[in-house]
């Protein structure tokens, strides 16, 4: 498996992915930077990093999705290219549609960072296929603007598709419904609040992070 | 007629003596320009004329320091070709004025000190102290500044990308009017790749990078060199406004731009902004610096010359590169969405030229600039203090509701609050974040880790400076020792009063001189820091507060928590449970919290002994045989065993015998003291005798109790609950 970090700038878990990437999971990683308008071909898996893409000043994620390498990113996923997104990487998969809602200011208006209990809602997605349904994984959080909200009938549509990937069993941000993780119709982009590339190191705490990435490199297998 | 008068000269906070100087220095009348540069350059935060002939006595050596004091920060060696470069620095004003950008803009400070050496920032801590959030006067005030500073600290961190690792938040009065906002920060650095604020290189162009200079920040320097008054808050024009995300992006280029090879000497912009670089890097190297004010990127128009070499605009680095390679600096910036400009040459006659659209506006020599600010030694008379020696009397009626009291109080509460508002893992080297005795985080490069601890007690040094300063020294090293580090070096922020009057000048002396020589006692020498001086607000001065950030190393290990883990095990309390008496109590958080006095002395240390204790329970932790391990500090035995207690496993234990009353038994901070709980009572024993400490067996460990035989009992929950609750019910009050 090789993947592809996007660096924007403002990106600042891009070095924290593409480490845990090649230490901790022990498969390839490069850099893309956010002018490229191509991925790679020998990228099997794109990741957007947390951080605050060109500053997140006009609001999360808001003019990333105008950047080139996006456009790439859109191409690479109708075509069935996986995508998964962190934290700000979710916040820009939202922005530029290539999943439903938004994520808005934490309903206690304040950033908040700790580990998180995640209950895993499906395992029929490339990303959670080497986890159990309704097994508990703890992974960090660590954002500001992490309350997912869409219409009702998005929701109901997630729900019903089996789309919402994650659920928090301690609500930390608000989120609807606890929707803390979901994919697309085609089940091949994630996007995510918490932080899985920091919970891929017992050293850290909790290696249930590398569940995510032990599902993508058996879906690439299977591919 | 002249234009600078007595008044303008009083303006800038120049006494008629240091005109004199500057008149003689420059042989004639300055213009309006310089006479601003010569004030920000000859304040007290740019020139430590009060305190540089005390700090002289601290020690700055050791095999492990390959950069003492006089750069923009310290570097010790941490072996496999890597070093640390770290610093702390106050934002103490700014932060009263406006508590967010104040605050924020005392972080972006210091990551520049780090990142302008070639460091890459791993970490922050920040020591935070406010008046109390509960005064009926000032109340809604401080807790309006400490939830300030807190999102000014989270809000420039986390954007930036640095976790914010831990700290100390303190509460007491004398801070009502005089927050005190202390930031370290720390990186790692390749040992080749080390850069200088120097402009060496005759002819070699001068760039500014960064952002573009606007009107913010003008006069900071003089500013926090000043008491407050009514007026100061008049002065919020002054205070800088801080962008992370630009911040950022200075690192990755500033790096990258390293990289090249290109770049002969850097240092940021922070203090007198232009000013300070420009004769700072020409004085250090020996050369002259002459720039055109028209070159400079400017984001307001109409600036005069005086508010473009004064203006402290963040985010701005000051860079001489290798002189025919310009545009491989130029190209990493346009990358990376920067301007930069090259605005003038280094010249061989030390002088600083500056001209604006080709007219001289400043002429004056670099040397006297950074190196010839008059120095002071201030009259010192003997410390102020206005509490008496004798203890009051006291008994305590309820020795649990006691604990809970102070378990509930601003020092010792939970700071929870505060830190999950600040991403403390970004970077993935958090081994141990926020809430420890010390944190720690891991060095990918060296597949080494390092602990850092940060820790000031006003009222100690208020009671006693020399002993005072001496404890800080040796708690912040016993910290890093119980997590099994070896103390190596120390970076110290100097908050202190008017240094002008003499008993607030005896307190500065007096804390150095006992720093000194815990410093040389602990071989933790220091290797640069920071003096705040006149921490007063219509007239009263802060506590002496001298804070220090002790670094120490450790192999990557799986970090040994502070807390009990398992039920059944043996409790020990390294280094006994000490002595004491009511004099050596009246700087102790129970007679802050409970008697709501001060008095005596603080409490006594034997340097060698602590050292001792810093040695067995390193070895101890070393060889895995502590299950767990949390240092005695503010509020003593009762107040560690019951955070010890915080996973939900507590203890039983007896205390030996002992002459001590009760509240002094329980809750008296003396030093060179460690709670641990063990499966191997024997092999401790025999480790800790092998360094003449005793380690006296007291208890077991026991689900959800905390007992002290004889004296207090509780659930774990009744003292958990009110201490995890008690900071946020305060601000919410």
């Amino acid at each position: 498996m090789k993947a592809g970090v996007v660096v924007f700038p403002g990106s600042n878990c891009d070095h924290d992915a593409h480490y845990a990437v090649t230490q901790n999971v022990g498969a390839q990683a490069a850099l893309l930077w956010h002018q490229e308008s191509t991925i790679p071909s020998d990228i099997d898996v794109v990741i957007l990093p947390g951080g605050f893409s060109y500053g997140d000043y006009l609001r999360c994620g808001a003019i990333a999705k105008f950047s080139p390498i996006i456009g790439a990113v859109k191409k690479f996923a109708d075509a069935g290219g996986l995508v998964m997104g962190f934290c700000n990487g979710f916040q820009i998969l939202t922005e530029c549609g290539l999943l439903p809602g938004a994520l808005i200011r934490n309903n206690g208006l304040k950033f908040r960072c700790h580990p998180v209990s995640l209950r895993v809602e499906t395992t029929n997605t490339p990303f959670t296929n080497a986890a159990e349904k309704g097994q508990i994984l703890s992974i960090p959080i660590a954002h500001g603007e992490g309350c997912y909200t869409a219409e009702p009938h998005v929701l109901d549509q997630l729900e019903a598709e089996d789309r919402v990937v994650f659920r928090y069993v301690q609500n930390p941000n608000g989120s609807l419904r606890d929707i803390a993780g979901i994919c697309n119709a085609g089940r091949n982009v994630l996007g995510m609040m918490p932080h899985p590339e920091r919970a891929t190191d017992p050293l850290m705490g909790s290696t249930d992070g590398l569940f995510v990435f032990r599902s993508l490199l058996s879906a690439l297998v299977a591919k | 007629m002249s234009t600078i008068t007595p008044e303008v000269v009083a303006a800038h906070s120049l006494t008629p003596d240091e005109y004199q100087k500057i008149l003689s220095l420059l042989g004639r009348e300055p213009s309006l320009t310089e006479l601003g540069i010569f004030s920000v350059m000859w304040s007290e935060h740019c020139s430590y004329k009060s305190s540089k002939v005390h700090l002289k006595k601290l020690p700055t050596r050791s095999q492990l320091v390959l950069l003492g004091p006089g750069e923009n920060a310290g570097i010790i060696d941490i072996g496999k070709g890597y070093g640390i470069a770290f610093k702390i620095e106050s934002h103490n004003h700014p932060s009263f004025i406006e508590p967010f950008q104040g605050a924020a803009t005392g972080v972006g400070g210091i990551l520049r000190d780090i990142f302008t050496m070639g460091a890459r920032p791993i970490a922050v801590l920040d020591s935070i102290r406010f008046g109390p959030l509960d005064d009926p006067q000032t109340g809604a005030r401080n807790r309006r500044i400490l939830e300030g500073v807190v999102s000014g600290i989270a809000h420039y961190g986390n954007c930036f990308g640095v976790p914010t690792v831990g700290g100390e938040c303190v509460f007491h009065k004398s801070y009502d009017g005089n927050p005190l906002v202390n930031v370290f920060a720390l990186g790692v650095i390749p040992k080749d790749k080390i850069f200088f604020g120097r402009a060496e290189g005759i002819g070699n162009p001068v760039i500014y990078v960064g952002a573009k200079t606007g009107r913010d920040g003008i006069h900071g320097a003089t500013m926090a060199s000043d008491e407050f008054t009514e007026e100061s808050k008049q002065k919020r024009p002054n205070v800088q406004m801080g962008d992370p995300f630009l911040e950022k992006l200075l690192l990755e280029a500033c790096l990258e731009a390293m990289y090249t090879g290109a770049v002969v000497g850097i240092q940021d912009m922070g203090a007198a902004g232009l000013t300070c670089s420009t004769c700072e890097m020409g004085s250090r190297a020996g050369t002259g610096v002459e720039i055109d004010l028209k070159y400079v990127p400017q984001r307001e128009t109409g600036m005069s010359p005086y508010e473009i070499m004064l203006s402290e605009s963040q985010e701005r680095m000051l860079l001489v590169a290798e002189k025919g390679r310009e545009q491989e600096i130029f190209d990493v910036f346009n990358k990376w969405g920067l301007d930069s400009a090259t605005i003038g040459f280094v010249t061989d006659d030390g002088m600083l030229r500056v001209r604006d659209h080709g007219v001289l506006v400043a002429e004056i020599n670099n040397r006297d600039l950074a190196d010839e600010a008059p120095i002071y030694n201030r009259p010192h008379t003997k410390p102020h203090r206005n509490v008496p020696m004798e203890a009051p009397a006291f008994a305590s009626a309820d020795l649990k509701a006691d604990l809970i009291q102070l378990l509930t109080s601003g020092d010792l509460c939970s700071k929870k609050w505060i830190y999950e508002q600040y991403d403390s893992m970004v970077r993935t080297n958090t081994l141990s974040g926020p809430g420890g005795d010390a944190a720690i985080v891991r060095v990918k490069e060296t597949g080494t880790s390092v602990a850092i601890s940060l820790d000031g007690n006003g009222r100690y040094c208020y009671l006693d400076p020399r002993e005072g300063a001496k404890l800080v020294v040796a708690e912040a090293c016993r910290n890093v020792s119980t997590v099994g580090a070896l103390p190596v070096a120390a970076t110290n922020n100097l908050n202190f009063g008017n240094p002008q009057r003499p008993e607030i000048m005896a307190q500065l002396v007096e804390a150095i001189e006992g720093m000194a020589d815990a410093c040389l006692h602990f071989e933790t020498p220091i290797t640069g820091g920071n003096v705040s001086l006149y921490n007063e607000t219509l007239g009263e001065g802060i506590l002496p507060t001298p804070v220090m950030g002790i670094v120490g190393l450790m192999p990557t290990q799986a970090p040994v928590p502070s807390r009990f883990q398992n039920e059944d095990r043996t409790v020990m309390l390294l280094g006994g449970i000490g002595n004491t008496d009511e004099v050596h109590f009246g700087g102790t958080q129970y007679a802050h919290v409970l008697l709501k006095q001060m008095w005596g002395l603080p409490p006594a240390l034997d340097m060698a002994f602590e050292k001792n204790v810093h040695a067995a329970i390193r070895e101890l932790v070393g060889a895995g045989l502590v299950e767990s391990a949390h240092d005695l500090s503010d509020g003593g035995f009762a107040v560690a065993l019951a955070e010890a207690s915080f996973d939900g496993i507590g203890a039983t234990v007896t205390l030996p015998g002992s002459s001590l009353r009760p509240e002094l038994l329980l809750f008296h901070e003396g030093p060179s003291r460690i709670l641990v709980s063990t499966n191997s009572p024997e092999e401790v024993s025999k480790l800790a005798d092998k360094h003449g400490v005793p380690a006296v067996i007291i208890g077991t460990t026991v689900k959800g109790q905390v007992v002290i035989e004889g004296y207090l009992r509780a659930a774990v929950e009744e003292l958990h609950q009110p201490w995890a609750t008690a900071l946020e019910s305060a601000l919410h009050a």
